[in-house]
């Protein structure tokens, strides 16, 4: 199709000013995490890394990447788990309930975090649970399962079973199939599919407000809470900067992983 | 001479019985798969979602403080009678924000897409979809947070209006307008590219053979086959805009459903009116999705 001379032209000038939109305020937040001043105001007069430094000593930053991380890795073992079984069963058998099942493990990304928050709340409470990483690693487990098995499915769909037939032919048992074929075909996925899943749950702040107990604090909790405290000010900027960091890199990482990038975007609907 | 083992049967190991059972009996292969997924959906996730529907059901003895289980539709009512008018004035004020937002990402995003999916050259199309999509998995908080900054009385945008003699919004409700649409823009993006890209060339071609200007070919073939795409990314701008109670928390003094739910919980210690009220995102959502899956859009995610 072409089109006329002057919308090619709207059409660059919109994708650029679309694109500066979405990066200058990632920009601004970095710039001011080198901000020399313990006020934020505009143009920045000084630079320093001081606060990365003091940043690294503070030990309730220190405390809250430690929780953090460990409730993405335990939030990303488990939804690895339940997501590659779930995407399995639902790839290679029809069975009843299976569009149900398909509608509801996309329901945590449809429906508002604070009703996914506030449901497991209330549920932790009647049963009893203390609040604590365990609680946090459940509630990041619900909208995680999702991503993984999006991935594990859309490859899974990619993959021919004529290999698989072939390996049974030649003799190999099922385990050995998986083992030696499935497996590898469906490898990258898996590791594309954890990658955001570590990401999504790193920065996830609705869930884990609900989740989480008086004794434990992630780095999107600890930003929370001390957004408002003006002596935390450059603290709080090296900490949004850390976030944006550690989760920016799996999902990059990711993108490396799977030839298409978009089907990983994709992957999160 | 023969031999009754013409082939070698395979050892027989526990795993390799096991291996053959499996084989054998798809089913105990499919139960096996399921078990511990299905049993977190239902019991972990489901459970806890028909039991916090439940305790909607419960109300708060103001007098002693304690949560009563008798079941009543004491919380529905006061949410519905309304004396203040305050419900409904959230409510409201919630979804023409979703609205708006979603009307904003879907002008923003069109042109983007539509230079991804049919302008630009291969090499330019990944890089744009990697920039895209990098800002959509990560830092939503920190993002807010940014924003917080820009928009304060020292911040970026006032310093970048003041030789116009204009000044920023401030922290106001237009300052949620902008946050939510800058939060949920990308994935608007990325569904409408992937709606665009999937249009056969042959369709744009047959429309200008038969001598649609660019301008018809768009309005009558091109907006009509990406509107399941469009919906699809409407799902995400729409629900994330109705539940969002930290945007309006750092750049706004303005109350949405996500904020007078967050008070009901924490301030008011009322879990059960909060759960009620919970009920209208909740019931709003699910009436969207109809639509959606009506319009197509389930196919286009």
């Amino acid at each position: 199709m072409t089109l006329p001379r002057w919308v090619s032209i709207a059409l660059k000038v919109t994708t650029v000013g679309v694109l500066a939109f979405i990066y200058i305020p990632i920009g601004i937040i970095i710039m001011y995490s080198f901000n020399a001043s313990k006020v934020a105001t505009w143009p920045i007069e000084s630079y320093t890394i001081d606060w990365y430094v003091k940043a690294f000593n503070d030990p309730g930053i220190r405390s809250a990447v430690l929780a953090s991380v460990e409730a993405g890795v335990g939030a990303t073992a488990l939804s690895l788990l339940l997501g590659s079984l779930l995407a399995f069963a639902v790839h290679r058998f029809s069975f009843f309930g299976r569009q149900a099942i398909a509608f509801i493990v996309i329901l945590p990304l449809a429906l508002p975090g604070i009703v996914t928050g506030l449901a497991l709340n209330t549920a932790f409470r009647a049963i009893g649970i203390d609040f604590g990483l365990m609680t946090i690693i459940i509630g990041h487990a619900t909208f995680c399962v999702v991503v993984i098995y999006n991935n594990a499915v859309a490859r899974l769909r990619r993959t021919s079973r004529s290999f698989e037939e072939a390996s049974a032919d030649l003799g190999a048992d099922t385990f050995t199939t998986f083992r030696r074929v499935t497996f590898p075909a469906i490898r990258t996925a898996l590791v594309a599919g954890a990658l955001l899943a570590f990401a999504l749950s790193f920065d996830e702040i609705i869930v884990t407000n609900f989740t989480s107990g008086a004794g434990i604090q992630t780095l999107p909790l600890w930003i929370f809470n001390n957004y408002q405290r003006p002596n935390q000010l450059p603290l709080v900027n090296v900490a949004a900067v850390l976030v944006l960091i550690i989760s920016i890199i799996p999902v990059y990482l990711a993108s490396r992983l799977t030839a298409d990038p978009t089907s990983i975007a994709s992957s999160r609907s | 001479m023969t031999t009754s083992n013409a082939v070698a049967s395979p050892p027989t190991s526990p795993v390799r019985r096991l291996a053959t059972a499996f084989y054998r009996h798809p089913r105990l292969q499919l139960t096996t798969l399921l078990a511990a997924p299905l049993g977190w959906l239902v019991i972990a996730y489901l459970g806890s979602l028909v039991l916090f529907l439940i305790t909607s059901f419960w109300h708060l003895d103001h007098f002693s403080g304690n949560i009563v289980t008798t079941p009543t539709l004491d919380n529905y009512r006061e949410i519905i009678s309304d004396p203040t008018g305050i419900y409904r004035t959230i409510t409201l004020r919630t979804v023409a924000m979703a609205l708006l937002v979603t009307a904003t990402d879907i002008a923003l995003a069109f042109p983007i897409a539509f230079f991804m999916a049919r302008v630009a050259s291969s090499r330019t199309r990944g890089l744009l979809a990697v920039s895209v999509m990098l800002p959509l998995w990560s830092g939503y908080l920190v993002k807010v947070y940014a924003w917080r900054l820009i928009l304060s009385e020292n911040g970026v945008l006032n310093w970048v209006l003041a030789p116009f003699g204009l000044q920023g919004p401030g922290y106001s409700i237009q300052a949620v307008w902008i946050v939510e649409s800058y939060l949920w823009l990308p994935y608007m993006i990325i569904p409408i590219y992937a709606g665009l890209e999937r249009i056969p060339n042959s369709l744009l071609e047959a429309s200008s053979d038969l001598g649609g200007r660019a301008g018809i070919t768009f309005r009558r073939v091109i907006v009509p086959l990406a509107l399941p795409a469009i919906v699809a990314g409407a799902i995400f701008t729409f629900s994330l805009t109705l539940g969002d109670y930290i945007t309006p928390t750092l750049v706004s003094n303005t109350k949405f459903i996500g904020n007078v739910i967050y008070d009901l919980v924490g301030v008011a210690g009322n879990q059960p009116l909060a759960a009620a009220y919970a009920m209208v995102p909740v019931t709003i959502m699910l009436v969207f999705l109809l639509v959606a899956r009506r319009l197509g859009a389930f196919d286009a995610l």
